[in-house]
């Protein structure tokens, strides 16, 4: 079983093995590092972020890219507050099914001009991306909202340990919909022929259309669940932070694409794993935390965060160096 | 006037004649909106804008025309400028002497060249995707900075520096010229020199480019070696506008250059796109965010309304496409 997994997937077996080094060189180097109270507060901080990356992984395993997600989450968040005082108050059933309902039709926005006016993904993301980002600055004047449903802030815990030391280790609710999503996603995937087919589509979008798949189907389906996860995302990250500031997510797409990519999803489509999203994301979030719990000035987080993902990525692609050429035509 | 019209569609392609077009109309309704569009002092405040995000769209020029894209241009024209800044304070700050501003210079443009050529060769040496590769350098060069910063301003700059950022040479703003002349030095580069055939042969095909004996590794690295001096001569002129240094200055214009290369006609896949349609599409968008803030818009509606734009542009580009498919297909 451990070869079959080697063999099928050599990307996430490497990452493991990197996860795994990062976990033994931080636990010698600090105390407070191999404890439950840092593993829940982990887990708690990485939920958002977790929940946007296996989105953004349905959308690259179909050939696409997705620039928009983190805007389109700020302004789910900020209409969805509207919505709920409209509503007298709502609760987390109407919750997740506005937040999802508004992800998922502004995933649709970006799946129209892909798919009707065959604009290419990138183009279009980044359209919408300041499309998205202008209209709600504007309208909003970048106002924050503070008085928001107590439902939504008030902090749900799923799990919770005192420690020998008497601190408590707890696990919230944004955990708990964060293995639902990797899950949902691990199902669709991996599990259904229409998951199957958006491997096919990302790997070969003409050989695709050729065997009979539904190229529409596809697209609505990518951006779609991106739109609907951005949406569930920007639930959780309220509930978390406990306001709605509509510039807060901006740049944290470029984050989440880099620890997407460097879980071994291929940028044009047909390649990527839960798992190998899973262990790009805590790649770098176990670099900073390990980085704070040493003490190292919050300054040098990022610093180091980019050295490791350039010195990954140089070496996951040196050991393969003929293998991974860039296909032809280019890269994208 | 058919005549006319085939010989400027042969000359200029019909890229660049949409985008006149466009600009022509853009002009003409803001001048109707407002009287204050048309006047010297709002022409002088365009011509001092412009150049900072025409100077960070050529750096981005180059790397997709290959193919790729430098995400990390922001950060190293604000690292360039910090190496500058550094240097004039080393040397007395308000008091520095002229020839610490050559100095300064002069590693600003190196420090520049030096990130991207390290970008470039890891990208034409390892073969790992330019966007992932650029995307942690940039993740790494936003982290140095705010170490070597602390999240902090530098300012305080000699007076001899003002007439960069702010002066008139024969009446034409300086940095109007810088950029007149690094645009037209690109446009040469792009156009009539190997490196610039090369650029774009690698960018339709990596693999054949390589097979016709083009060094495509050397050339990757050149690429990205002038992409980063560029961003460093963005970064000096950032310096003299703002007269500060921030890392994170001019964030929010990354994805504007990217917007501003496809709306000049640039290929996403790469292969093809030209200095000149390019800059038509930046002083379209410099027009659009100028009549708009005389309207009495804030930037963001701006930043909206150039993603807006973008798509209707594309949209535009696919419907003129399709008619001309339906109509040849008639006459045949």
């Amino acid at each position: 079983m451990v070869k079959a997994f080697l063999r099928d997937y050599p990307t996430e077996a490497r990452l493991l093995l990197v996860v795994l080094a990062i976990v033994l060189f931080l636990s010698l180097a600090s105390d407070s590092f191999l404890t439950l109270v840092n593993f829940t507060s982990l887990l708690n901080n990485t939920a958002v972020n977790l929940i946007w990356a296996v989105g953004l992984l349905v959308v690259l395993i179909a050939g696409g890219i997705d620039i928009s997600f983190a805007v389109a989450a700020s302004v789910v968040q900020y209409v969805a507050v509207y919505v709920f005082e409209a509503m007298g108050g709502g609760n987390w059933a109407i919750g997740f099914i506005v937040a999802g309902a508004l992800g998922i039709a502004l995933g649709f926005v970006n799946a129209t001009l892909i798919h009707h006016f065959r604009i290419i993904t990138i183009v279009v993301t980044i359209a919408t991306f300041n499309a998205f980002f202008g209209l709600l600055m504007f309208f909003t004047s970048g106002r924050f909202l503070y008085n928001l449903p107590d439902w939504w802030v008030d902090r749900i815990i799923i799990f919770e340990r005192q420690t020998a030391d008497g601190t408590w280790a707890e696990l919230t609710l944004p955990v708990a919909v964060m293995a639902v999503c990797l899950g949902a996603t691990w199902l669709l995937i991996n599990r259904t022929t229409l998951g199957r087919q958006l491997f096919a589509f990302g790997d070969n979008p003409e050989g695709a259309r050729r065997l009979g798949i539904n190229i529409a189907l596809m697209q609505f389906l990518a951006f779609g669940w991106m739109g609907m996860m951005a949406g569930i995302g920007g639930l959780m990250q309220v509930n978390i932070v406990q306001e709605v500031v509509p510039n807060a997510l901006i740049g944290r797409e470029l984050d989440v694409l880099a620890a997407v990519v460097l879980g071994g999803a291929r940028l044009g489509g047909g390649r990527g794993s839960v798992l190998g999203c899973v262990l790009g994301v805590m790649i770098v979030a176990l670099t900073q935390n390990g980085l704070n719990l040493m003490g190292v000035s919050p300054f040098a987080f990022k610093m180091v965060v980019g050295a490791i993902i350039l010195i990954a990525i140089s070496a996951s692609n040196l050991s393969f160096a003929r293998r991974v050429r860039p296909p032809v035509g280019g890269w994208k | 006037m058919s005549r006319l019209v085939k010989r400027l569609r042969a000359t200029y392609g019909d890229d660049v004649l949409g985008l006149v077009a466009f600009l022509l109309l853009v002009v003409i309704g803001f001048s109707l909106a407002t009287p204050r569009f048309l006047s010297a002092a709002n022409f002088d405040s365009m011509a001092f804008q412009l150049p900072v995000l025409g100077l960070l769209t050529l750096a981005m020029l180059a790397p997709i025309i290959s193919g790729g894209l430098n995400l990390a241009i922001i950060f190293t024209a604000n690292i360039s400028g910090l190496t500058l800044a550094a240097i004039l304070n080393y040397y007395g700050g308000v008091d520095a002497p002229f020839w610490a501003f050559v100095l300064g210079a002069g590693a600003a443009l190196l420090v520049g060249a030096f990130f991207g050529f390290l970008m470039g060769a890891v990208i034409a040496y390892v073969g790992a995707h330019p966007i992932l590769v650029s995307l942690a350098m940039m993740i790494f060069l936003r982290g140095l900075g705010e170490f070597l910063t602390r999240g902090g301003d530098i300012s305080g700059f000699p007076d001899y520096l003002k007439p960069i950022g702010h002066g008139f040479i024969l009446g034409v703003p300086v940095p109007l010229i810088i950029f007149a002349v690094v645009a037209f030095a690109m446009h040469v580069l792009l156009s009539h020199t190997r490196h610039g055939f090369s650029v774009y042969m690698i960018g339709s095909n990596i693999d054949a480019t390589r097979y016709s004996g083009v060094h495509t590794q050397r050339t990757l690295t050149l690429i990205y070696t002038i992409s980063g001096l560029l961003c460093a001569i963005a970064g000096i002129l950032m310096l003299t506008r703002f007269n500060s240094v921030r890392v994170g200055h001019g964030e929010a214009l990354l994805l504007v250059t990217v917007l501003a290369c496809f709306l000049g006609g640039v290929d996403p896949f790469g292969g093809f796109g030209r200095v000149v349609p390019v800059v038509l599409a930046l002083v379209i968008l410099q027009v659009l965010s100028s009549g708009l803030n005389l309207l009495g818009a804030n930037q963001h509606l701006s930043t909206a309304v150039w993603g807006l734009f973008l798509i209707a542009v594309m949209v535009l580009r696919f419907v003129v496409g399709r008619v001309r498919e339906r109509f040849e297909k008639r006459r045949n």
